[in-house]
Parts: structure tokens; C-alpha cells; sequence
């Protein structure tokens, strides 16, 4: 009974975070490549998408806690649903933040070549996909495995500010486009550590125990 | 310390006593038995249960006819009175409350109290007289009548313990109400009805009064209703008044045969009772 | 699309000058549970037990308004045939002490009388006794009688009894409140099931039975009809603040 509907639940999420994942891949991929359509179909349509499951998902919680006002694990795993439903989606708002710097640089040249954003990028959505495999797979090993590379992404985003403010600098004409790129750096650290959320989130799930606001545990 | 043992002194001697007290009340009993066993034991043998009573002089002779009156009168008794009885035992089991039930079981109580001999009398009356005759009916109809209280009660008590539940139950399935009672709560009580019969009948079948002016006696063996008829109890009150000592020998053995007959069927209601006892 | 299968209209009953339930008005959908909730002494078990004309049996009982079954006044047609198409099933499981299990289960049929061939009779009992979820646990023991099984067990021998009839609505009087725990269990995992075949309507007085099973739930205080509507919605944010009260725990 209650089971079912948990694995239901379980499934919807899974979906959103499938989606949330690739929204993010495709906004620095349409970036790199300088495809606009793809960058605007992830502002037109998958956005609307993630309103659209976030809802249903909490929806579905909020009537599960009402017929069946579960216990113990029950209770754990559907409030931490409820909360990686919440930073899903807000990971794909930050997803369009992303799309929309993209639009602005793809049109201008280059301030800079492009290196260290792709790298952040990439363990960006390293950490995003560990910390779903944790989910899915509950296994708490990986998901504090994963809360440990937040700095990796915090001290990449610090040197990025570094150097884009250099470029500022010495040339007020990159200031535009160097925000810009600022900006699509911050929302990468945002999504980050949202992942880290997710990660304690899954930890609470599956151990009960709480381990936010540790600096690394 | 003085006090507490004073007052376990005081218990034991109460709980010995009670005990006591009890068995007391059973000595009655088991010196009748032993006493009517020892007098009677003589005169049992095989010929006492199959041969007529002789003429006096005459050895041997039995008490055969005695055993099939008492089994004929207990028999049209049991015949009249269990259907009878049993449905005024529904009807008063099934409305507990109201004038017709009230006034019912007011004269039913009241039946059960007239002494035997005038249900006696009063079957002569009804009977005897106008069939000019003492008939084994008028016998059995005399042991109807006061079966017929017993019965009827033992049936009231025993639906009425039914829980109300089965009722609905069966209500519930779209039953009527009159195939409710005959299928659901009659079988339910059958073990108190069945109960209430035998212990009914191992009473009638020891008395006396009422046969002396109805039954009669008869010396032969008779199987015809509207003819005088022998019985056990009235082979104990005529054999026993005579001054003959041989028939005194076969009172005392009419008396054992009518004793047995009674305990065999008080142990059977008891064996009854337990076995179809239904549990709710 | 859900089709109504009951529906009650400004229905009141009581005992002699005492009215229990008060101008009741709501539908009972078909083949869902419909939960009837409240406080003690609300007018719960007077409520159904006049959708099966049982209220009838005690003295002094009274009603007004009607309680149609598929459009009929349940009040115009003969009280048998109303019990035949609405069963009930009891607060305390209560089947036939001198009957077998395979008895029981047909006693709707032989207690009126409605004789059958052995093979069809076969197929019923194992048909009504799968469906009640006592199938497995019985089958080698049909001719003893049932005062062997347990309370969990005879309450699913009284809902085999009630589903044999084949019955329209099956109404059920707080059936799990004298049984342990795990009979309470397996009898709503059953509940579930039954909504496929017939619409159960369900008196509970324990609310978080009622939010697990039903899927429309009524809630009654006092013999009023406070609040109707799909459980999702009652449960999660109910309109009238005497039934958000109930659910709170202020009251009952």
C-alpha cells in the first residue's frame, strides 16, 4: 500500500532528476557549441517541465503524509523527497540563469578561450549524477564521497573570479561578457551545492543521521 | 504476629468447613442409592425383566408390563408436550417484555406448582370420566401437563442466552424472520432444549400421584392407549402397601429398575449437554 | 466516469421522539470505499444500518427522506430483497456456530432455502472464500466447523458469507475494531481488492484507518453531515473547521 505509493513517488522523482541533469548538460554543451535553439528549448519547454513535475511530486507527498502518516524510514524518505524535489527544481532555474548568460555570449566573441568553466562544469554534473546514483542505489558511501568535492568546485569558481576580474581590469570593454561568465560560474557553484544537499539529504534517508552543516564528514 | 495467625486458622476452618458441608449434602443421596441397591439387587435376574407379574403364591414373575407403561406413558407425555412446550418456549424467549408474554409466564410458574395429585385429579376428570375408562392417554396426558412447565422454561433460558448477533447475522442475509428462529436459533440452542427434555422426562417418569387415577395399573401386559396400564411407580406404591413379602421383594426391584432408568437419563443430559454445547 | 450507485436524500432517523441523524444528504459512488467517520454516538451505525433496513428491528425506530439504490427507495421495495443486494458485515465476526465453514459461507443461500448443484455451490464458496482472503488458509478444513479460526479469521468467514450473495454494496460496522493488529491489516489490504468487484462503505471511528482505505469519506458529528468529498481533499484541507477540529485531535 504505502509501499507502492512511495515507489510511484520514488519513480516521478527519478524522472525529474533525469531531466534536471540533462538540462544542465545541454545548457553548457549550447554554450560550447554556440547552439541558441538548444539553449532556448531548455528555457521554453524543459523549465515549464520541472514547474510542472515539481508540483505533481509534492502534490503526491503531501496526500501520502495525509492517507498513510508514515513512520521511522517511511517518514524520513518522504520528507527528503519532498526537500530533493524543492532543489531539483531550483537547480533548474539555475540551469536557465545558465541559458540565458549562454544566449548573451554566444553572440559576442569570446572574452577568453573557454577552459576552466567547461572543467567546472564537468565535475559540476559529476557530482549532480553521483549524488542521484546515491539516491537511486541509497548508498550513503557515495553520497558523502560526493559532499567532499564541494571545495574542488568552490576554489574553480574562486580562480575563475580571479581571472575574469584581471580581464576586467585591464580591458572595461570584457566587463559585459566577463559578468556574464561570472554569472554562469556562480549558478554551477549553486548547483554544487545543491547536489551536497541531495547527498545529506540521501544520508539522513538512509542513516538517520544528520550531516549538514559539516564542513566534511 | 498473633492476629495473622488467628485469621489463616480462621479461613482454613471456613473453607474445611464449607467443603464439609457440601459433601453433607451429598450422604442423602448415596445412602439412598446403596440402600435401594442392596434391596433390590435380589430380585433382579433376567426373568424380572421379561416375564409378567404372577399371581401371589405363585414364585418368580417380573415386572415387564411395568417397564413398557413406563415407557408408554412417558412417551404419549413427551409426544404431547414437547412441541408444545418448546414453541411457547420460542414465543417467550422472543418477546421478553409485554403483557401476553408477562401473563403467559405467570401461569406457566403457576402450573408448575400444583401438586402432582391434583394434575392427577384433574386429568381424571377430563379424561377417565368420559372415556369411562383409566387409560394409558389420561396417564400420559397427566405427565404432559407437568412437563409441560419444564420444558418450557429450560427452552426460554436457553434461546434467550443466545447473543442477539446471530439474530442479525442471519437478518442481515435477507432471512425471514420465521426461518431465522427454526434454522439459526433453535439448532443454536438445541443442546439447552435437548437438555431441558431429559431432565423433564427422568422427572415425570418417577411419578406417582397422578397415574394412580388415570393409568391405574394393569396386571397384564397391555399396549393399547385406552386401556388401564402398569408403571413402575405404581408396581413400588401397590407392591410395597401389600402384605405379601414377595411382592415387597419386587417393589424394591421396580424401585432399582426406576432409579437406574433415571440416572441413566440424567447422565445422558449431562453427556448431551456438553458434547452439542455450542460455543459463541 | 463514477457512477452513483447510492444516493441519500434529506434523510433523518431515530428512536421514538429522538432524532439520531438529522437531514442527511450525500452520494456513494460505485465501486469505491466510502469511509463514515466521526465521534461516538454521531449517527454512524444508525446511518447504515438504515441503508440495510436493520434499524427497522428496534423498537420505536423512525425515519424520514429516502435512500435510493440505483435510483429505487430502498423504503418501496420488500426489506429481504433490499438485505439480499446490500450485505452487512458486524463489529464482532459473528458466523453460524452450528454450521461448517463451507456452510457459512453458502448460509445465505440455504438459510432461504435456494437450493443448488454441488458443483455450483463448490464454485461459489471457492470463489467468495478467495475474494475474503481466507481461501488458502481454510481450504483443507471446509467441513469443520468455524469456531476453530480466529477472530481475524471469522471476520473474513463473515465477509466470504456477505460476498457469496453477490451483493450490490457491502457495508461494513467498524470491522476491524475488535481484531489484533494484523487481522486489522490484512482485512484493509482486502478492502482494496473488493473495490473491484462491489462498493464497500465503510463506519470507522479510528481516522487513520479511514484516511489509509477510503476514497471518499463523510464525516458525521452529532447526527449532522459536516463535511463529503474525496479523501485527498478532506484529509489534506478540509473546508468546514469543525471537521479540520475532528482530524486535529481537538474533539472525540
Amino acid at each position: 500500500m504505502i509501499e507502492n505509493r512511495l515507489k510511484e513517488i520514488k519513480q516521478k522523482l527519478i524522472e525529474f532528476s533525469l531531466l534536471t541533469e540533462k538540462m544542465i548538460d545541454d545548457s553548457i554543451k549550447g554554450l560550447l557549441q554556440k547552439n541558441s535553439s538548444m539553449l532556448k528549448h531548455i528555457i521554453d519547454t524543459d523549465e515549464p517541465r520541472t514547474n510542472h513535475l515539481e508540483i505533481e511530486i509534492e502534490e503526491m507527498c503531501i496526500e501520502t503524509i495525509a492517507q498513510y502518516a508514515p513512520k521511522a524510514s517511511y517518514l524520513r524518505t518522504i520528507l527528503m523527497i519532498l526537500k530533493i524535489n524543492n532543489d531539483l527544481e531550483r537547480m533548474g532555474d539555475h540551469a536557465v540563469n545558465i541559458c540565458e548568460s549562454a544566449l548573451f555570449l554566444i553572440e559576442r566573441p569570446d572574452v577568453k578561450p573557454l577552459i576552466d568553466i567547461p572543467k567546472m562544469a564537468e565535475l559540476t554534473i559529476q557530482m549532480l549524477d553521483d549524488s542521484l546514483k546515491a539516491y537511486i542505489e541509497q548508498n550513503a558511501e557515495i553520497a558523502k564521497q560526493v559532499c567532499r568535492r564541494d571545495e574542488n568546485v568552490d576554489n574553480l569558481r574562486n580562480q575563475i573570479l580571479r581571472e575574469l576580474i584581471t580581464y576586467m581590469i585591464s580591458d572595461p570593454s570584457t566587463i559585459e561578457r566577463s559578468l556574464h561568465l561570472l554569472r554562469i560560474a556562480q549558478n554551477l557553484e549553486r548547483i554544487a551545492d545543491l547536489s551536497t544537499n541531495v547527498c545529506e539529504d540521501v544520508v539522513f534517508m538512509v542513516e538517520g543521521k544528520v550531516i549538514k552543516h559539516h564542513a566534511d564528514q | 504476629m498473633e492476629k495473622e495467625r488467628k485469621r489463616i486458622l480462621k479461613e482454613r476452618i471456613f473453607s474445611f468447613g464449607v467443603v464439609f458441608l457440601a459433601f453433607t449434602a451429598c450422604i442423602p443421596l448415596f445412602l439412598i442409592l446403596g440402600f435401594i441397591i442392596k434391596k433390590g439387587i435380589s430380585a433382579i435376574n433376567f426373568e424380572f425383566f421379561i416375564h409378567l407379574p404372577k399371581p401371589v403364591g405363585d414364585e418368580g414373575g417380573g415386572i415387564s408390563n411395568a417397564i413398557i407403561g413406563t415407557f408408554i406413558t412417558v412417551g404419549i407425555a413427551f409426544f404431547i408436550a414437547t412441541p408444545i412446550s418448546i414453541m411457547a418456549g420460542i414465543f417467550l424467549a422472543e418477546n421478553r417484555k409485554g403483557i401476553v408474554p408477562e401473563i403467559l409466564r405467570t401461569c406457566i410458574d403457576i402450573l408448575s406448582s400444583i401438586p402432582s395429585i391434583v394434575i392427577g385429579i384433574i386429568a381424571y376428570l377430563w379424561i377417565v370420566k368420559p372415556m369411562k375408562t383409566f387409560s394409558a392417554l389420561s396417564g400420559g396426558v397427566a405427565l404432559a401437563i407437568i412437563m409441560l412447565p419444564v420444558v418450557i422454561k429450560s427452552t426460554e433460558e436457553t434461546l434467550a442466552m443466545i447473543p442477539y448477533s446471530l439474530r442479525e447475522a442471519s437478518f442481515a442475509l435477507g432471512v425471514p424472520y420465521y426461518r431465522t428462529i427454526l434454522k439459526v436459533i433453535v439448532p443454536a440452542g438445541l443442546s439447552g432444549i435437548v437438555t431441558g427434555i431429559l431432565i423433564a422426562i427422568s422427572r415425570i417418569a418417577g411419578e406417582t400421584a397422578p397415574l394412580l387415577f388415570t393409568a391405574f395399573g394393569n396386571p397384564f401386559m397391555s399396549l393399547k392407549i385406552t386401556k388401564p396400564i402398569n408403571s413402575l411407580p405404581l408396581v413400588v406404591f401397590n407392591y410395597s402397601t401389600s402384605p405379601y413379602e414377595q411382592w415387597h421383594q419386587i417393589a424394591w426391584g421396580a424401585a432399582l429398575v426406576l432409579l437406574m432408568l433415571i440416572l441413566t437419563f440424567n447422565l445422558l443430559s449431562r453427556i448431551i449437554s456438553r458434547k452439542w454445547k455450542v460455543k459463541f | 466516469m463514477e457512477s452513483e450507485i447510492l444516493k441519500i436524500e434529506n434523510f433523518s432517523a431515530g428512536f421514538g421522539n429522538t432524532w439520531i441523524l438529522k437531514n442527511i444528504t450525500f452520494s456513494v459512488w460505485q465501486n469505491k470505499i466510502t469511509a463514515i467517520m466521526g465521534p461516538s454516538g454521531c449517527g454512524k451505525t444508525t446511518l447504515i444500518r438504515c441503508i440495510n433496513r436493520m434499524h427497522e428491528f428496534s423498537p420505536g425506530a423512525t425515519h424520514s427522506g429516502k435512500i435510493l439504490l440505483h435510483g429505487q427507495d430502498i423504503y418501496s421495495i420488500n426489506p429481504i430483497t433490499v438485505r439480499r443486494k446490500i450485505g452487512m458485515v458486524f463489529q464482532r465476526p459473528n458466523p453460524f456456530p452450528t454450521m461448517s465453514i463451507y456452510d457459512n459461507v453458502l448460509s445465505g443461500f440455504i438459510l432461504n432455502g435456494i437450493k443448488m448443484q454441488k458443483q455450483e455451490k463448490d464454485r461459489i464458496v471457492i470463489n467468495s472464500l478467495q475474494k475474503a482472503g481466507l481461501w488458502e488458509e481454510v481450504k483443507d478444513n471446509l467441513y469443520r466447523k468455524g469456531t476453530f479460526l480466529s477472530g481475524g479469521q471469522q471476520q473474513r468467514l463473515c465477509i466470504a458469507r456477505a460476498l457469496a450473495m453477490n451483493p450490490d454494496i457491502l457495508l461494513l460496522d467498524e470491522p476491524t475494531s475488535s481484531l489484533d493488529p494484523k487481522s486489522t491489516l490484512l482485512i484493509e489490504q482486502l478492502m482494496e481488492e473488493l473495490r473491484q468487484n462491489v462498493t464497500v462503505l465503510i463506519v470507522t471511528h479510528n481516522i487513520a484507518q479511514a484516511a489509509r482505505i477510503s476514497d471518499y469519506v463523510a464525516f458525521l458529528y452529532l447526527g449532522d453531515l459536516i463535511e463529503y468529498g474525496p479523501s485527498k481533499k478532506i484529509f489534506t484541507a478540509p473546508e468546514n473547521k469543525k471537521t479540520e477540529e475532528y482530524l486535529t485531535g481537538k474533539f472525540g
